[in-house]
């Protein structure tokens, strides 16, 4: 299958899905007013891997800002790894968020409740 | 007598300004107001904790706008552009302003009054479990947006959204909603 790769822009963020190596990263800032455009690859690309995935999948989720037309498109994307997480596969997913970023943190603490799959919240110290 | 445009305007400018715009709400136009104010709060070192929440705060209110703005009343059509908005980012000794203002349908004001009122009288808990159930159950809509702005801003920001809605004439009114960001958080 072959990698997702897009490069990031000042609205949107960077992509790097890979079905080898089972990293799966989404980092920088994500506030375009159309997201819907934006995620239907990243949605679509982890349907596909969802019939074959890695042994384990490590999701890197680094947002420095995101919009709520983009929230709703990351849940899609949680959605579709709870999918590989509920049929036994190994998922993790690690929440970075930058140091005293209570925002971030608790937009990952809202994710965390509706998607049942635990998150590692790390900080980012500078 | 009947509501201005022009006055409006003028009485927005109080506190430091650090952005005043009317015309049309575009997407070049909210990428420029994005840069703009984002250079001017790395000018002004303020803490990136409030940074970032002005920024945040700043995009869904310009989306908000971007999604939501109606056409303009007749009158009107020959000296404004369409999509006509504006925008007011201003900085009131300890604390953050940003206004918006645009035409809106007579129709619509109800719904939008609610809904405004239905979030200033929650808690934090309860804008959180207001936000979880609209990110969770609500489809998004063809726009882009789902409802979650403007309770994402009040979650933000912790303070109560502050609006008006002018009459303009039967048709319409001209929706004014000021939102506040505290330099001391929390």
């Amino acid at each position: 299958m072959e990698p997702l790769i897009i490069e990031g822009t000042p609205k949107t963020p960077t992509v790097k899905f890979d079905a080898e190596t089972g990293v799966v990263e989404i980092k920088g800032r994500s506030i375009p007013e159309n997201s819907v455009e934006f995620y239907k690859p990243l949605v679509d690309w982890l349907e596909e891997y969802k019939a074959s995935p890695a042994s384990k999948t490590q999701v890197n989720i680094q947002l420095e800002y995101f919009n709520t037309s983009s929230s709703k498109c990351i849940l899609d994307v949680f959605k579709k790894l709870e999918a590989i997480h509920k049929a036994k596969h190994d998922v993790e997913i690690n929440w970075y968020y930058e140091e005293d970023d209570e925002d971030m943190l608790e937009a990952g603490e809202d994710y965390e409740s509706i998607i049942r799959i635990p998150f590692k919240m790390i900080e980012i110290v500078e | 007598m009947s509501f201005n445009i022009e006055d409006y305007y003028t009485d927005q400018n109080g506190g430091e300004i650090l952005l005043a715009y009317k015309g049309s709400i575009t997407t070049e136009l909210i990428n420029n107001v994005l840069d703009t104010v984002e250079s001017k709060l790395q000018d002004f070192n303020e803490a990136s904790k409030i940074r970032k929440k002005v920024y945040n705060v700043l995009v869904e209110s310009l989306q908000n706008l971007f999604h939501h703005i109606d056409d303009l009343p007749e009158k009107f059509r020959e000296t404004y552009e369409s999509h006509f908005g504006i925008l007011v980012v201003s900085k009131e000794k300890t604390q953050y302003k940003i206004s918006t203002g645009n035409f809106i349908r007579s129709e619509k004001v109800q719904y939008l009054k609610e809904k405004i009122d239905k979030i200033n009288s929650l808690s934090k808990e309860e804008l959180k479990e207001m936000y979880k159930f609209i990110l969770n159950h609500q489809k998004i809509s063809e726009k882009g947006g789902g409802g979650l702005g403007l309770v994402d801003i009040a979650r933000k920001t912790g303070n109560k959204l502050d609006y008006v809605f002018d009459k303009f004439d039967e048709e319409f009114y001209f929706f004014n909603l000021d939102v506040y960001i505290d330099e001391s958080n929390n």
